[in-house]
């Protein structure tokens, strides 16, 4: 694999659903793996999970750092705003 | 009259944490923060120090407190429920009574540790992250406690995991660990646990164990994990965030983290022989080889982590190739000793069943049918001709990691490796070169490590013979042996209206 990957891991239930549809409609290259409980999403070069895009699933205001509360596992450097969270590798 | 101006992310950050220090006015800061120096690491300017999730205080209590509540409500729910019936087989307990006593304890050593670097630090940035770490590792180890004791309320193996920790035999394979770092100075301690542990190698600790957990059927222990998973990406973003603050900070940092590097990815990845052992051995339904493991989250991924940090001269952790040869006989040369050893362990070990040993073949094709089938069918043969083999002797440990000595040289499987050294006149033995090296820079440390068998024959462990040492640590005639004789297997049977094994006592 030459290219630089980053990945995280959500668990796999209701609050990270609307999370994982997020980044599925903005990160065309993400390729997700399924394990029991848990899934992994691999990327290159950069993951996004942007605060808009979720709220427009759930409805209502979220705050990144929420993803605190879903988090498994994660691969690469942390780019953090009030706007996104983000992994990069380059 | 005008509202004050919400801050940022980043400024509401800096106010609670940055500014939550003070200067010192009579005391000067080698006087406060005495740690700081021995280890010959250079910090110039604390203030550089970068935390990338920029937690406040207040958020951190907000979210922590969120999730001890989802997870206190699923074990309530566990529990009214007798959910334990629920995993897929009794076997699979024995991978809990494991996690237990082998990891428990280090959760609890690990909030110790952080506590320490929280004190230790000057920077005040460092210390917040070393204040959250500490309070996650202490909840870490409450939660685990909480959430397995309703299993002890069932099976055998569980009722004394921190006596047990500072007593068995195998179980000083993680103590050491954990005790190397702890009794080291702060810089050293958050390398082997922040980046070495937590950052290069937590994955295959939580990753396959709470999805094989979900596999299992077991909710309790998969809440758990993952709840104190969640913690752990913040734990590992601290681990790459404190390697590149020492390294920009100084040049002369960088051969004293690298050496650091190597020594705790050798040790962790030993450490680690027992994961894989339940990964592959231990799981009724399996979610992934140990194997499979390590080339996904250590080939693939560990090294782009090292990658990321080859720009500041950081190489790859030294004997990482020895890891990868090792790979397909990891495993079960672990499992046979824990099946010889089994009467003196406090969970059940067995031979698996034909469909798990073709599993095992397929997912090691060079190695399984080779070297290990034929020695597993043997010993269940021996067990149905009522023959179980225990070995009655002690194992020689390596001094280093504290493993008995079965390891064998990947290029010659079935010969053991042998290595020694000579240390103020006593000869000191190894299972690597990699243990040897890690001995032969910190001598007059290493050679004071505490090996249970060298214990016992000294007469430190509760009497000279085996039952004497098991009541010294704690086990009952029920936490070990042959899980086909076992009382848990009985149980089993029984709670599930199961046709009792011909062989179950």
């Amino acid at each position: 694999m030459s290219e630089k990957m980053v990945f995280l891991a959500l668990q796999d239930n209701e609050d990270a659903r609307p999370i994982r549809e997020a980044i599925e409609a903005d990160n065309p290259l993400a390729v997700i793996t399924q394990f029991p409980g848990v899934y992994k999403i691999d990327a290159p070069g950069r993951l996004v999970i942007n605060r808009e895009s979720v709220e427009e699933r759930i409805g209502r205001a979220w705050n990144p750092q929420d993803i605190h509360l879903s988090l498994v596992t994660l691969s690469g450097n942390i780019d953090e705003t009030e706007d996104y969270f983000a992994l990069e590798r380059t | 009259m005008e509202q004050a101006k919400k801050m940022n992310m980043k400024e509401k950050y800096n106010a609670m944490t940055g500014d939550l220090a003070w200067d010192f006015s009579y005391k000067t800061e080698a006087e406060i923060f005495p740690l700081s120096d021995f280890e010959g690491i250079k910090i110039e300017d604390w203030s550089k120090w970068q935390d990338p999730f920029r937690l406040t205080m207040d958020a951190y209590w907000k979210y922590q407190g969120e999730k001890e509540r989802k997870l206190y409500a699923v074990i309530d729910a566990f529990g009214q429920n007798n959910a334990h019936l629920g995993v897929t087989d009794a076997r699979y307990i024995n991978a809990l009574k494991i996690f237990l006593t082998a990891v428990t304890p280090l959760e609890y050593g690990a909030h110790r540790g952080f506590a320490m670097t929280g004190r230790a630090f000057p920077g005040v940035g460092a210390q917040v992250a070393s204040q959250m770490q500490s309070i996650d590792e202490l909840r870490h180890a409450q939660t685990q406690l909480h959430t397995i004791s309703q299993y002890n309320k069932y099976f055998d193996g569980l009722h004394d995991p921190f006596h047990m920790f500072d007593r068995v035999w195998y179980l000083s394979v993680p103590k050491s660990y954990f005790e190397d770092a702890l009794s080291a100075g702060p810089f050293e301690f958050i390398t082997a646990i922040s980046f070495s542990f937590e950052y290069v190698l937590t994955n295959l600790l939580f990753m396959p164990f709470m999805s094989g957990a979900a596999y299992n059927g077991d909710m309790a222990t998969v809440n758990f994990g993952f709840s104190a998973q969640s913690d752990e990406s913040r734990h590992m973003t601290l681990g790459l965030e404190v390697i590149k603050f020492m390294l920009e900070q100084h040049p002369d940092n960088l051969p004293i983290i690298q050496r650091w590097i190597d020594k705790y990815f050798w040790r962790g990845y030993r450490l680690l022989g027992i994961v894989g052992m339940m990964m592959d051995y231990m799981l009724p339904k399996r979610v992934m080889s140990w194997k499979e493991g390590w080339e996904m989250y250590f080939e693939q991924n560990g090294k782009m982590l090292f990658d990321d940090l080859a720009r500041y001269g950081i190489t790859m952790p030294k004997f990482w190739e020895q890891s990868v040869e090792e790979k397909e006989h990891l495993t079960h040369q672990l499992w046979l000793t824990f099946y010889s050893y089994g009467h003196a362990a406090a969970f059940h070990t067995w031979i698996p069943d034909d469909s798990e040993l073709d599993w095992l073949s397929e997912k090691y094709p060079n190695t399984f049918d080779k070297y290990y089938r034929p020695r597993l069918v043997y010993l269940r043969e021996q067990e149905k001709l009522g023959k179980r083999f225990y070995n009655p002797s002690l194992p020689q440990l390596c001094q280093t990691c504290q493993i008995p000595m079965v390891y064998t040289d990947p290029k010659n499987p079935t010969k053991r490796v042998y290595r020694e050294t000579i240390y103020n006149g006593d000869r000191f033995h190894f299972c690597s070169d990699a243990c040897k090296e890690i001995f032969e820079h910190e001598p007059e440390k290493m050679s004071q490590a505490w090996l249970p068998p060298h214990q016992i024959f000294q007469g430190n462990c509760g009497g000279a013979t085996i039952p004497d040492v098991l009541k010294h640590y704690h086990f009952t005639e029920n936490d070990g042996g042959e899980f086909l004789h076992s009382r848990d297997n009985a149980n089993w049977n029984l709670w599930k209206g199961l046709t009792p094994d011909e062989e179950a006592a």
